[in-house]
């Protein structure tokens, strides 16, 4: 086979996959989804590697595979780019993906619907691969919206319940405010460009760098500044920066593995992907990388306290997502790209991990999400323990684990960054990786260790988030006087994988994808204006030296003293937060309002959109389409279908009559001419 | 010039003579005992004068369209007749232009094979 | 004398050859059979469908061959169409089997035969080079037409539908005969590349040409059904038995196509900016009219005439924008949108009127738009199909409707005729309401009757590729895009 079936057979597999148990999912067994939408990824996966493998060797590929339409000098086509960039995201993604289907065996054992979901987290690998691998900017958009679409359908998975039915609508509104942006930058490429392909446009940036364009009045606008923060606006709503993040925490509606591998560990990161593959673009605006840096700095550090005061197992996962999330935009905005996907991967398997172990819990747990009824689960699930330590140890940052390097690298690029905003940016960085410690471990203490909460006959967790959490049948809990237990082996073994990487991954790959020349030609920075990389690579002796390094930063303390607090807090003096949450009872209402976004949103855009909407309903619908347009053409096209009707009498002479009218007409006019 | 109209006239003075001599001849010669029925004019089997609106048996269609069809298609014999011998002796064309008529008259017998099995020729 | 004649090539006509004897065999052969479901008669003359697309596929040599003294003329286009027809006989014939099996009156070889015959007269009709054989091939599909509109005596609709279509197919031929009279008056030739030359040569009389031309022109707006042409389209689609209606709607619209390439394009091209004035008018007022009245419509069926009179009136601004001001150089270009147009409208139609077979059963004809009521709870599979082709003929993207509309606007827009582009545009939205009528019918729904779907399993397979061939030809549409215009440049 040659390389390019190879490149086609990576997105086609799981679509195969997805086709068979989605078309028929009424009548296949439940192996059968299973077994075919696990090999299509599965195959998917061994083919990104051969791939990698490939692209190691040094070779790349950017190339058509198929022309879809071509309009006047536009071509759409649909089309591979194959480089490092993608095959790290391939990778990731395949290998996600397939630990989630193994693990969706075992969490959605008992669930109606079964096949369906199969095949919606086929259709995502498909969608996804299909988005990294993209060379233009029209596939892009289609693998952009497909994931954003299978997100909607995920979200709203058990749609019989309400909370959920909102949840995917608020995530499709949101992420509408993102892609009109995004679509806007994509138009405004295509106007000034001439051309969708990401070759043609990058080596047309340079020359139009300087170029300005008129939006409104005499104002001149920088192209480049304009038209990137379009596009960032499209990763704003896709990668949940502040303020459209407000649909991710509410995605949790959907069943767990979904927000591992959607709103976790790959769709989420699509808008840090295309930032970083349009790093060419990105460089030629200091205006618009610091808005990002802004936008990135504020939603790391204020996403991340949010994360202290949830109950929901699940919403305290979603919020450091978000707030690692704004890690990796931080580092886009400080011209470290390399970084960001650095984070982004190593991101992917350890927020993977802590969601799967999320989700054991919660099958330990028969369903019950609130984490004031675990506690001591220590001794009944040590897999699921012993994984979720290491994925929290590589979330915080321990010197030696993934998330380490990665994170270290942000902070430290934050530090040599000169553009406007990196003072506050580092600042926000800084106390984040406080405020991440403290509420990871906070959650961990209170699942893992302490008192045994659980199987008491109350459940009354009617606590704070009365309306948002699930309400029906998936909210069991144990019975009182029962034992959760360690989740079978489809659960535990996706846990175990996805921790060696959340170990190793950063000590191996910190080194070639930062320092080497692994994203040489593909990402590429303005080396005199951004100098951080460089300043980065001075400061760097080795992943080892790196490590030890780190016991003398502040970085490293601030860190320990989150765990130690939360220690302190949860496991000590359990009444000391309860005391705080009554002395600041307002900022913990204001906190546990979310900053007021929601209902920001909803009284601003969704009351004002509502105001909207009833005035044109009644002015404009009733009154003008429904009185004017729509009964009016139905009038009309009634009396003309009336008048052809009377013409369609039935009578043979009448039809003969209009032929010959018909040719008297035509003769009598060109008697004229002829 | 006009001798080259003769044998057209020799053709008009015969035509004549073969629609008048068989009424002198009967004439002449058949005994004459007239009654009504004889005398009525021959109309193949219909008043002569009636309302021409009326229904008539179908089976005359079917009669008739088969006439109209085997009689205009042997038509294109005659032209084939007029120049047979010249096919016969151009060596170039001997066959194809026998082959030709052959495949014609072979066509026009699937259709009197099939007319026949339909059982169009039956009167009942 | 003879030493002048030569012997005709039988090549290039091979595929008639071949139709035609096995249209005499089977006539005899079926005199024979017993059986009712005519077995052995559909066999025989699937076999001959196909043989015959296999000779034209072999004897195919990409160059333009003229024989019978260039009465006759074998070229790409004409062996591609005739690919065209031949399979959308084929497949006709499948969807329309269990139809006629199931009824007495209409169980008779002779369906088989007419088919076959009408088939052979449109594959004369393509390959014509000659005024006369075009009108012979013509008659020969028309009469063939006529009797099939008529098989089912019983049925007053269709005989009166039959009579109608006689009468003024009878009409439109007299017209079509009087132009090509003018025509020849005018050039002194009936051959239509000699046409052509005279034309070119000039020194003709351009009076009774032009007026050669109305006459033509309205010979082939019949044909097309075109308005003011159309009347005999809603009483003939809506009469005849669904399985002709299929046929009328799908095969003979190649031919038409042919007939305006021939006669038009390689015979009149000189007079294009007249002929395109003329198909203009017809073309706007098609759209116009037949998008309008289909709207009112009850029966599926006669919507779905109105439905192709728009189309064809659609296809038509293709044929109007080849040559703008003397200029030909978009012509190959428009020429083959519309023939695109053509082999897209086809295949889409073909699967439309199959989903009414589909529906149909012994004594049910499934052709009033309220049996197409909750289909999705009948079978979301056949609903879901019906939804490609409607959406397809209503021009919504990614189907072949769409990119049929996409390219034929393209050359409108190329030409010049922005006004026009816009007045498509305008019709084909009214068009799309009651097209998405039907999508609401059987998705939104209660059935009115829950009977499950009785059509034989090669109809359901057949029907599945059909209407999946008309999504994923939306997909990937250029290969056959590019076998329109290949075909077109070598054979104009």
């Amino acid at each position: 086979m040659d390389m390019k079936s190879l490149y086609l057979l990576v997105p086609l597999a799981p679509l195969a996959g997805a086709i068979v148990a989605g078309l028929f999912c009424r009548v296949i067994p439940r192996w059968l989804a299973h077994t075919a939408t696990i090999l299509g990824v599965a195959v998917a996966f061994i083919t990104s590697i051969v791939i990698f493998q490939d692209v190691l060797a040094g070779n790349s590929f950017n190339g058509t595979v198929y022309q879809w339409l071509a309009s006047g000098e536009y071509k759409f086509e649909v089309g591979f780019l194959i480089d490092k960039l993608t095959v790290t995201m391939m990778l990731v993604v395949t290998s996600v993906s397939l630990m989630v289907h193994l693990y969706t065996i075992g969490y959605m054992q008992e669930d109606p619907g079964y096949n369906r979901f199969f095949s919606y987290i086929s259709l995502f690998t498909f969608s996804m691969l299909m988005l990294v691998m993209s060379n233009n900017f029209m596939q892009l958009f289609f693998g952009w919206e497909a994931v954003g679409l299978v997100s909607y359908l995920l979200i709203g998975f058990w749609y019989t319940r309400p909370t959920a039915i909102f949840a995917n609508m608020k995530a499709f509104l949101v992420n509408r405010v993102g892609d009109f942006g995004f679509i806007l930058g994509i138009g405004l490429v295509l106007a000034h460009f001439g051309s969708l392909d990401y070759a043609t446009v990058f080596a047309k940036a340079p020359e139009l760098a300087n170029k300005t364009i008129n939006i409104w009045g005499s104002a001149d606008w920088s192209l480049m500044t304009v038209a990137c923060i379009c596009l960032f606006i499209g990763a704003m709503g896709k990668s949940a920066q502040v303020p459209l993040h407000v649909w991710l925490p509410d995605s949790m509606e959907g069943p767990t593995p979904i927000s591992a591998l959607i709103h976790a560990a790959t769709m989420v990161t699509a808008g840090i992907f295309m930032v970083a593959r349009m790093s060419p673009l990105f460089e030629l605006s200091d205006t618009a990388l610091s808005f990002v840096l802004v936008i990135g700095a504020t939603t790391a550090l204020f996403m991340g306290f949010l994360g202290i005061i949830q109950n929901d197992i699940k919403r305290v996962v979603a919020y450091s997502t978000l707030s690692q999330l704004g890690y990796m935009t931080v580092a886009l905005g400080a011209s470290a790209y390399s970084v960001a996907i650095f984070h982004l991967m190593t991101h992917a398997f350890f927020k993977a991990l802590l969601f799967l172990g999320a989700g054991s819990v919660i099958i330990g747990m028969h369903h019950d999400q609130d984490m004031r009824n675990m506690g001591g689960l220590r001794k009944y699930m040590p897999i699921t323990w012993i994984t979720s330590l290491i994925g929290s140890l590589a979330l915080i940052g321990t010197p030696f684990f993934a998330g380490f390097y990665s994170k270290d690298s942000i902070i430290e690029a934050v530090a040599l960054s000169n553009i406007a905003g990196a003072k506050y940016a580092y600042f926000a960085v800084m106390a984040g990786v406080f405020i991440t410690a403290f509420y990871s471990f906070r959650m961990y203490f209170l699942v893992f260790h302490g008192e045994e909460r659980f199987g008491k006959a109350h459940h009354d967790h009617h606590g704070d988030h009365e309306d948002e959490e699930p309400a029906d049948d998936h909210h069991h809990g144990l019975a009182p006087g029962q034992k959760p237990h360690e989740s079978p082996w489809v659960v535990t073994v996706p846990l175990i994988a996805l921790a060696i990487p959340s170990v190793i991954i950063g000590y191996i790959a910190i080194e070639p994808m930062l320092f080497g020349d692994y994203f040489k030609g593909v990402i590429h920075v303005n080396e005199e204006a951004h100098p951080v990389m460089e300043a980065l690579h001075h400061h760097f002796h080795g992943a080892v030296a790196m490590a030890l390094h780190a016991v003398t930063t502040p970085v490293f303390w601030l860190a320990f003293s989150g765990v130690a607090l939360s220690w302190f807090f949860y496991m000590k003096r359990p009444d000391i937060p309860a005391a705080i949450k009554a002395r600041f009872s307002g900022i913990y209402t204001l906190l546990d309002n979310k900053y007021y976004f929601d209902k920001f949103n909803e009284v601003v855009f969704a009351g004002g959109a509502r105001l909207l909407g009833r005035g044109l309903w009644k002015g404009g619908d009733v009154a003008l389409i429904d009185g004017l347009l729509v009964n009016g053409s139905a009038r009309l096209v009634g009396a003309i279908a009336s008048v052809v009707r009377f013409f369609q009498s039935g009578y043979i002479y009448h039809y003969a009559f209009t032929m010959i009218i018909g040719v008297f007409v035509l003769l009598t006019l060109w008697f004229n001419r002829a | 010039m006009l001798e080259n109209y003769f044998p057209i006239l020799l053709f008009i003075l015969v035509g004549i003579a073969i629609g008048v001599l068989p009424i002198v001849l009967g004439w002449l010669i058949a005994p004459n005992r007239p009654d009504a029925e004889k005398l009525s004019p021959y109309e193949c089997g219909f008043e002569a004068f009636e309302d021409a609106r009326m229904k008539f048996d179908v089976r005359y269609y079917l009669i008739a369209i088969l006439f109209i069809l085997f009689d205009l298609e042997i038509a294109f014999l005659f032209p084939w007749a007029t120049i047979f011998k010249e096919i016969v002796n151009t060596e170039a064309v001997k066959w194809f232009g026998f082959a030709e008529m052959m495949v014609f008259i072979a066509i026009l017998v699937v259709g009197y094979i099939y007319a026949w099995v339909k059982g169009a020729l039956e009167w009942e | 004398m003879l030493t002048n004649f030569v012997i005709p090539d039988l090549l290039p006509a091979a595929p008639e050859l071949f139709i035609l004897a096995m249209a005499c065999v089977i006539l005899i052969v079926d005199l024979f059979v017993k059986s009712k479901a005519r077995t052995l008669t559909f066999a025989l003359t699937q076999l001959t469908l196909v043989g015959c697309a296999a000779i034209t596929y072999m004897t195919s040599t990409g160059e333009i061959t003229y024989t019978f003294s260039n009465m006759f003329v074998d070229d790409l286009m004409a062996d591609l169409l005739k690919l065209f027809l031949d399979l959308t006989v084929i497949v006709v014939l499948f969807y329309a089997r269990g139809y006629i099996a199931e009824r007495v009156s209409m169980a008779k070889g002779e369906f088989y035969v007419l088919v076959l015959l009408a088939t052979l007269g449109m594959m004369v009709m393509i390959s014509a080079n000659h005024l006369l054989t075009l009108y012979l091939g013509l008659e020969m599909m028309s009469l063939s037409v006529y009797a099939m509109v008529a098989l089912n005596r019983d049925s007053t609709q269709a005989t009166e539908a039959a009579m109608k279509y006689f009468v003024l197919g009878a009409l439109a031929s007299g017209l079509l005969l009087y132009g090509i009279s003018m025509v020849y008056g005018a050039t002194g030739t009936l051959e239509i590349t000699q046409v052509a030359q005279a034309l070119a040569q000039g020194a003709v009389n351009k009076t009774i040409l032009v007026f050669g031309l109305v006459f033509l022109v309205a010979g082939i707006a019949f044909k097309l059904g075109v308005v003011p042409f159309h009347m005999w389209i809603p009483d003939v689609y809506h009469g005849a038995p669904t399985p002709v209606t299929l046929f009328i709607a799908s095969a003979p619209k190649l031919a038409a196509f042919a007939m305006v390439i021939r006669l038009l394009v390689n015979g009149l091209f000189f007079l294009a900016p007249d002929w395109q004035q003329m198909l203009m008018i017809l073309a706007v007022l098609s759209m116009a009219i037949g998008n309008l009245a289909a709207i009112a419509q009850t029966n599926i069926k006669r919507m779905l005439a109105y439905s192709a009179i728009s189309h064809m009136g659609f296809m038509l601004l293709g044929m109007v924008s080849g040559v703008v001001g003397g200029d030909a150089r978009f012509a190959l270009n428009a020429y083959s949108s519309s023939m695109f147009y053509m082999v897209a409208y086809v295949i889409t139609s073909v699967a439309g009127f199959g989903m009414i077979l589909l529906l149909a059963r012994a004594g049910f004809e499934a052709d009033s738009l309220d049996d197409f009521k909750g289909l999705n709870k009948r079978s979301p599979w056949f609903a879901s199909m019906m939804m490609v082709v409607m959406l397809s003929m209503a021009g919504i993207p990614f189907f072949v409707g769409f990119f049929a509309k996409f390219a034929v606007l393209q050359a409108v827009v190329a030409a010049g005729y922005m006004w026009l582009a816009i007045a498509a545009v305008l019709f084909s939205l009214i068009g799309a309401f009651y097209y998405l009528r039907v999508v609401k019918l059987m998705y939104f729904d209660a059935p009115l009757d829950e009977t499950p779907i009785a059509a034989g399993f090669d109809t359901k397979l057949l029907l599945s590729a059909n209407g999946l061939a008309v999504a994923l030809l939306g997909l990937f549409p250029q290969t056959l895009m590019y076998l329109c215009a290949v075909a077109l440049v070598r054979s104009l």
